[in-house]
């Protein structure tokens, strides 16, 4: 599993229940390290043994861990440059939701040897939007609920309302289903379009 | 303008928003959406083209032929007033008639080229400031990316950098004692010599600690060589070397020291230290040091005699040692003829 990905569950744990709660949970999954490099590849099984490590830690399910992962990773201020090339998919959330077709070419863009599912947007009328992820089962489920909690934090971020479900899914796939409210609900957050360009 | 001639602006609005549609006297007769960001609309339909913008490659240009002789190739334009922005542009003449917009005129189309961000910024523009066609936010995006990832796997070579360092740290010091270890006397030689910089070498050796060892076993010799660290550590500078380069043998390389007097004050104060009686655990210990000591600044070509200095350094320790112990001695060369004439005797 990419080291973005890896560190992504650390810096969430860290970051919401502090280090020594990471230190146990690297501890029953027993990694013999305690910080994930974003920019290596680890073994898949290390990411399964975190995260079951973490759902025995905290005394929650994956799902919820997962999903809260989601929203961490474009609602936590550190992680502010993943919220902006997030927004870059889109003037409104609509356009966003139709932009995350293209979010695997997106993130190789960025970097080359990251691997996000394939994921295909299907409007169903009455502003009822289904979202299909192709996610290996073997590489184990999880991934449609870090999208809920992605995409629930992105409607915040573009203030639009929306409810949000994850469907389960069958072999190889998961069904997200989105219900587009209000498109304008809040004013949403600031998006400078050269604001991450340095001075 | 016409009805034919808005249809063309209104279209050119939509496809190029960095347009303008110029008169065949050089006056903008329109400005596309994103072009108007650069001045209020009212300043900019009317006025003379080449009032607001300068023409600046590939060559000055005043008149509206001028102009038109240009069709078809790469312009770069800056803008006259505030923001002061350089642009790309292209340049197409209108037919005569006035079916295709102002009758003799032309059509420039525009971009920000390199300067985009600056001019993002400056005039505050999004996403919908570009035609959807447009791959500047794609750009910017990239720029973006890109640089996230960089600075990524610039945090990763520089843990890898520290990690390297801290593994050669360890690898040159004797992990008993703190001090450096064999290891390490080539390249701390190599980096005086390299920087020209004259030294004192001093070559010490405990006196009776096979004894201690002996006699109280290896934690005791152990404790002994911890106080014989710090003794040396005690009576040298922050800028001296101390290295541990065999069981009982150390080295001092006392950086800038050029004056031997100073040498044997230094050695002659280890040892009066390193002779004070030890304490291991309710028991007496008492070693002494022999010393000898060499000084680069004696050898015509220092980088060149490396090997010599060592040697020299070691034959004052055999004088020290045969001069009963406990005592220091700088390298003098009768000491070599000395040891040779011993040898062949």
């Amino acid at each position: 599993m990419h080291g973005l990905i890896n560190r992504a569950i650390e810096r969430f744990i860290r970051d919401t229940y502090g280090r020594d709660v990471w230190a146990l949970i690297v501890a029953r999954a027993g990694l013999g390290f305690s910080e994930f490099e974003a920019m290596l590849s680890y073994e898949p099984a290390l990411t399964c043994d975190v995260l079951a490590g973490a759902e025995q830690v905290l005394d929650r399910t994956r799902d919820t861990i997962l999903e809260d992962i989601g929203t961490y990773l474009v609602s936590h201020p550190k992680l502010d440059p993943l919220r902006r090339l997030l927004r870059f998919g889109g003037v409104d959330f609509v356009e966003f939701l139709q932009s995350l077709d293209e979010l695997p070419g997106r993130a190789r863009l960025a970097v080359p040897d990251l691997d996000i599912p394939n994921l295909e947007l299907s409007a169903h009328g009455g502003n009822i939007y289904q979202l299909r992820c192709d996610v290996p089962t073997a590489a184990g489920p999880g991934f449609g609920h870090v999208l809920v909690g992605v995409l629930r934090a992105m409607a915040d971020d573009y203030g639009a309302l929306v409810v949000l479900d994850h469907a389960g899914g069958g072999k190889d796939v998961e069904i997200l289903q989105i219900q587009l409210l209000s498109e304008a609900y809040s004013s949403g957050k600031m998006f400078d379009l050269a604001a991450g360009q340095g001075t | 303008m016409s009805g034919a001639a808005e249809g063309l602006a209104g279209l050119l609005d939509q496809l190029c928003p960095m347009h303008a549609l110029l008169d065949a006297t050089g006056h903008i007769a329109h400005a596309g959406p994103t072009l108007a960001r650069l001045c209020p609309k009212e300043e900019m339909t009317g006025a003379r083209f080449l009032e607001l913008f300068e023409l600046r490659r590939p060559a000055r240009s005043a008149t509206m032929d001028d102009l038109r002789a240009l069709a078809g190739r790469g312009l770069h334009l800056m803008t006259r007033g505030a923001p002061r922005l350089p642009l790309k542009a292209v340049l197409t003449p209108l037919p005569e008639g006035g079916t295709l917009g102002p009758s003799g005129g032309a059509l420039v189309n525009m971009s920000f080229g390199i300067a985009v961000t600056e001019a993002i910024r400056q005039l505050n523009l999004t996403a919908r400031d570009f035609a959807a066609t447009d791959l500047t936010v794609e750009m910017l995006y990239l720029i973006e990316a890109k640089t996230a990832a960089m600075e990524a796997s610039r945090l990763l070579n520089l843990r890898l950098q520290g990690a390297k360092a801290a593994a050669e740290e360890q690898a040159f010091t004797d992990t008993l004692t703190g001090l450096k270890n064999r290891r390490a006397l080539d390249p701390v030689l190599t980096q005086l010599m390299a920087s020209e910089t004259d030294f004192a070498l001093v070559q010490l050796d405990l006196d009776y600690f096979k004894e201690v060892n002996d006699q109280f076993g290896h934690a005791a010799g152990d404790h002994v060589l911890q106080l014989a660290a710090r003794a040396m550590r005690a009576e040298t500078r922050k800028e001296d070397v101390l290295l541990r380069v065999g069981g009982d043998e150390f080295v001092l390389i006392l950086s800038g020291v050029t004056d031997a007097a100073r040498v044997r004050d230094i050695a002659e104060r280890v040892i009066a230290r390193l002779e004070a009686p030890i304490d291991y655990e309710g028991q007496p210990c008492q070693i002494s040091a022999s010393a000898g000591g060499a000084l680069s600044c004696r050898y015509p070509h220092p980088q060149a005699a490396e090997a010599r200095i060592m040697e020299d350094a070691d034959i004052a320790l055999y004088a020290a040692k045969s001069a009963g112990r406990g005592c220091f001695r700088n390298f003098e060369p009768s000491m070599r003829q000395d040891r040779e004439a011993r040898r062949s005797s």
